[in-house]
C-alpha cells in the first residue's frame, strides 16, 4: 500500500485513559486533533500518515516521467491534471499530519534523508506510454483498495483527508483503464507495449499491500486503533478478484501461470510476489530508488532560495488584515 | 500561407510551447504549494492552445487536427515567440518568462475579445480569465522574489538581464500582424508596447528590479525564420510518440 | 520539535460554494503571507470548480474548545429536541414544509 509495514508504537499510558480511548474507538467516535491520544496512536499515525504522503510526492516522479512525452494534447492535459492532483493529495495528507504535532518541513526532510520510507512501487521505472495505463489502473487500483476504507478511519483530519483523495481519485484509475484499452486495441506495437506494462507492473502492484500480516502485532494493534482496516492478504486477494477479469477483457495475460479461479473460495488463487525482492526494495535497492530520492533532494534544496525568498517578502511587507468578502 | 493560419499558429504555438516548458516542472518545485500551481498554469496553456490550434487546422482546411499540428510540424512551422522556448532554468527563470509573457499575453487576449473574427473573440474570452490569474501570479512572484533575499533578488535580475531582449519580439509587426489589424481581425503588435512597457516597469520597480538599458530584441520566432536550438530539443521529447509510431492512435 | 527557519506558516482554509451556503472549512496548506495563501488555496481547493470565495486564516489564530468539555458545552442542547424540524409532526395532507 501507499503506507508499508508500519510498526506501531507501543504504548505506556494511564490504563484507564486508554481503556476510555479504546471505548471510544469501538463506539465508532472519531478522534479529533486536541483530544487526549495514546502516544503510541500519535506516533503511528504521524509514520503511516507521512509515509503515505511521501508515496503521493514521490509517485509524482514515475508519471511525470511522461507528461512532456505524451501523445496528444488530450492526453498530456489529463496526466497533467492527475499528477497535480497527487500533489494535492500529498498535501492534504501532510495537513493531517501536521495535527498530530510534526511539521511538514520536518516530515520531508525525513523523507529526503531516508529516515522515512514511501511506497517501494514508485521506485520502478516508467518505461513506455503504455505504463501510464498500467500506474493507473493497476498501482491506483491497489491504493484505491486501501483508501476507500480508510474514510472511516479512527482519525478524524485523516478520514476527512482520505475522503477528499477518494472523491478526487475516482477518476484516476479509469484514465489509466482507458489508455490500457486504447493501447490493447491499437497497432501490434501498442499492444506489446500493453503487456509488457501489466508483465512489469503485476508483482510491484500485489506487493504495495505489503507480506502477510495475519501474525503482526503492530497490524492487530493498528486495526484495534481502527487506523489499519483490513489484513494485507484480505485487500490483495480483493485486487486480484477484481483486476483478474479486467485483464482478460483487454485481451491480455497476466504474468502467472498460477492464476486461475477457485470455486470453493470464491477467489483467485495466486502466485506471492517476490518478497526478497519488495525486501531490497525497501532497503533502498529498487531499480529507480537512487533517482527518487536524489530528485526531490535536489527540488528540495534548488527551491530553498525560492522559499526563503518569498517568506522573506512577505516578512516586510505590513501584516495587512485579511480581506473578507 | 494564409495570414489568419499563420496568426492563429502564433497564439497557439506560443501557449503550447510555455505549456510545455512549466510541464517540465511537474513534481521538481521549490514548495509543495508550487507543484500544485504551476500544472494549473499549464493546464490553462494547453487548453488554450488545443483552442488556437483547432481553429488554424480548420482554416488551413488541409484535413489536419490540433494534435497533428502540435506533433507533427518540425521547427521551421512553429510560430511561437523565442521567449516562450527558452529553457525553464532556475526558479527565477522561469517565473520572468512567465511574467514577460503575460503581460504582453494579456492586453493581447483583452483586445482579441473585440476581434471581427467571431471565433477568436469567443477564444480569447475564455483565456482572457486565465491570463488574468496568470498575469497576476507571476507578477506578484516578480515582486516578491525581486524584493526577498539578496539571493532571490540577484537571481531574478540576471534572469531579467537574460531574458529582456526576448520581450519585444511579440510588439514588432510583420505583413501577418498588418493583414491581421486591416481586418480588425487582430490589434496592431506596437500598439500594445507603451501599456506593456508601463506595466512591466510598475511591477519592476516594486520588485526592486533594473529594467536592462538596451532596447535590442531578438527575432524569428513568431516568424519562423530562426528559431533557437531549444526548440528542436523541445520538439523531439513532445513529438516522440507521434513520430515513432505514426500509425497508431492514443 | 524543531522548526526549519524558512517553513511557511500554515492557514486554515474557508471556501463558500456556488449556491450561497456559507464558507465552509476545506483544509489547510503552508503559505509565506495571507495574500499568497488565497492564491495557493485557489490552486489547491478549488481545482474542481468548488468555490467562488475564499477565506484564509493563519492557523495559530484558531481557538478551538477544550474536547474534555464537550459534555458541559453540547449536551445541554440534546434536550432542546424541538429546534430540530423533525420534531413536529406534520400531517401528509398539508404538503412539502
Amino acid at each position: 500500500m501507499y503506507a508499508q509495514m508500519i510498526k506501531s508504537e507501543a504504548t505506556q499510558d494511564d490504563p484507564e485513559k486508554l481503556a476510555a480511548f479504546q471505548a471510544r474507538i469501538d463506539a465508532g467516535d472519531t478522534i479529533e486533533p486536541k483530544d487526549w491520544m495514546p502516544e503510541g496512536y500519535r506516533k503511528t499515525l504521524i509514520r503511516q500518515i507521512g509515509q503515505h504522503a511521501h508515496s503521493e510526492i514521490v509517485g509524482q516522479l514515475p508519471e511525470g516521467n511522461w507528461i512532456t512525452r505524451a501523445p496528444t494534447l488530450e492526453r498530456k492535459t489529463i496526466l497533467l491534471a492527475k499528477v497535480q492532483d497527487e500533489a494535492g493529495h500529498g498535501l492534504y495528507l501532510y495537513c493531517a499530519a501536521e495535527t498530530l504535532g510534526v511539521s511538514r518541513d520536518e516530515l520531508t526532510e525525513m523523507l529526503l534523508d531516508g529516515r522515512m520510507k514511501y511506497s517501494s512501487i514508485f521506485n520502478y521505472p516508467t518505461l513506455t506510454w503504455a505504463d501510464m495505463g498500467a500506474v493507473g489502473w493497476l498501482v491506483d487500483g491497489a491504493a484505491i483498495m486501501n483508501q476507500v476504507p480508510l474514510q472511516r478511519t479512527s482519525y478524524g483530519p485523516y478520514a476527512r483527508a482520505m475522503v477528499r483523495i477518494c472523491k478526487e481519485e475516482s477518476f484516476h484509475q479509469r484514465q489509466g483503464f482507458d489508455i490500457m484499452m486504447k493501447m490493447a486495441n491499437g497497432t501490434a506495437a501498442q499492444r506489446r507495449m500493453a503487456q509488457d506494462a501489466l508483465n512489469r507492473f503485476w508483482y510491484p502492484s500485489l506487493m504495495m499491500f505489503g507480506p502477510s500480516d495475519q501474525d503482526s502485532v503492530h497490524s492487530a494493534q493498528s486495526m484495534k486503533w481502527r487506523i489499519k482496516m483490513n489484513s494485507n492478504d484480505e485487500l490483495r486477494q480483493k485486487f486480484v478478484d477484481q483486476t483478474a477479469p479486467q485483464a482478460a477483457f483487454l485481451g491480455l495475460t497476466v504474468p502467472d501461470p498460477d492464476l486461475c479461479w477457485n470455486e470453493e473460495k470464491g477467489g483467485y488463487d495466486f502466485s506471492q510476489p517476490d518478497w526478497d525482492e519488495f525486501f531490497d526494495v525497501l532497503r533502498g535497492n529498487g531499480p529507480c530508488n537512487t533517482e527518487r530520492l536524489a530528485e526531490q533532494n535536489r527540488a528540495w534544496d534548488e527551491g530553498k532560495w525560492v522559499r526563503e525568498g518569498l517568506m522573506a517578502h512577505a516578512a516586510k511587507k505590513n501584516a495587512q488584515p485579511i480581506a473578507a468578502e | 500561407m494564409d495570414a489568419k493560419f499563420e496568426f492563429l499558429c502564433r497564439m497557439g504555438d506560443s501557449t503550447l510551447i510555455l505549456g510545455h516548458r512549466i510541464s517540465e516542472w511537474c513534481g521538481k518545485a521549490p514548495v509543495l504549494e508550487e507543484d500544485i500551481a504551476l500544472p494549473n498554469i499549464a493546464l490553462d496553456l494547453i487548453g488554450q492552445t488545443q483552442m488556437w490550434l483547432a481553429y488554424a487546422a480548420e482554416v488551413e482546411g488541409a484535413g489536419h487536427t490540433a494534435d497533428d499540428l502540435a506533433m507533427r510540424r518540425d521547427v521551421w512551422d512553429f510560430r511561437n515567440l523565442l521567449l516562450v522556448e527558452r529553457p525553464n532554468g532556475d526558479f527565477a527563470q522561469t517565473m520572468t518568462r512567465q511574467f514577460l509573457f503575460d503581460a504582453w499575453h494579456l492586453p493581447m487576449l483583452q483586445a482579441l475579445t473585440t476581434s471581427s473574427d467571431k471565433r477568436i473573440a469567443e477564444i480569447a474570452a475564455k483565456a482572457v480569465k486565465e491570463a488574468t490569474y496568470h498575469y497576476e501570479k507571476s507578477s506578484e512572484m516578480v515582486v516578491a522574489l525581486g524584493d526577498g533575499t539578496e539571493e532571490s533578488h540577484a537571481r531574478m535580475q540576471s534572469a531579467l538581464d537574460l531574458l529582456w531582449p526576448f520581450a519585444g519580439e511579440a510588439f514588432v509587426s510583420d505583413t501577418v500582424d498588418h493583414e491581421m489589424a486591416a481586418t480588425s481581425v487582430a490589434p496592431t503588435p506596437e500598439t500594445l508596447w507603451d501599456d506593456y512597457e508601463a506595466s512591466v516597469k510598475d511591477i519592476l520597480s516594486r520588485a526592486t528590479l533594473t529594467l536592462p538599458k538596451a532596447r535590442f530584441a531578438h527575432k524569428g520566432g513568431k516568424s519562423g525564420t530562426m528559431h533557437s536550438e531549444h526548440l528542436g530539443h523541445l520538439l523531439t521529447q513532445m513529438q516522440w510518440l507521434q513520430r515513432a509510431y505514426p500509425d497508431a492512435r492514443w | 520539535m524543531t522548526k526549519s527557519r524558512t517553513e511557511w506558516p500554515l492557514w486554515e482554509i474557508f471556501i463558500r460554494g456556488q449556491h450561497g451556503m456559507s464558507h465552509r472549512h476545506v483544509g489547510s496548506l503552508h503559505a509565506q503571507d495571507a495574500d499568497a495563501a488565497v492564491r495557493n488555496a485557489r490552486d489547491v481547493y478549488t481545482r474542481r470548480n468548488e468555490g467562488v470565495s475564499i477565506w484564509v486564516v493563519p492557523s495559530a489564530s484558531i481557538t478551538a474548545s477544550d474536547p474534555d468539555a464537550k459534555g458541559a458545552l453540547y449536551e445541554p442542547s440534546h434536550s432542546k429536541v424541538y429546534r430540530h424540524p423533525t420534531f413536529f409532526d406534520i400531517p401528509d395532507d398539508v404538503g412539502h414544509m
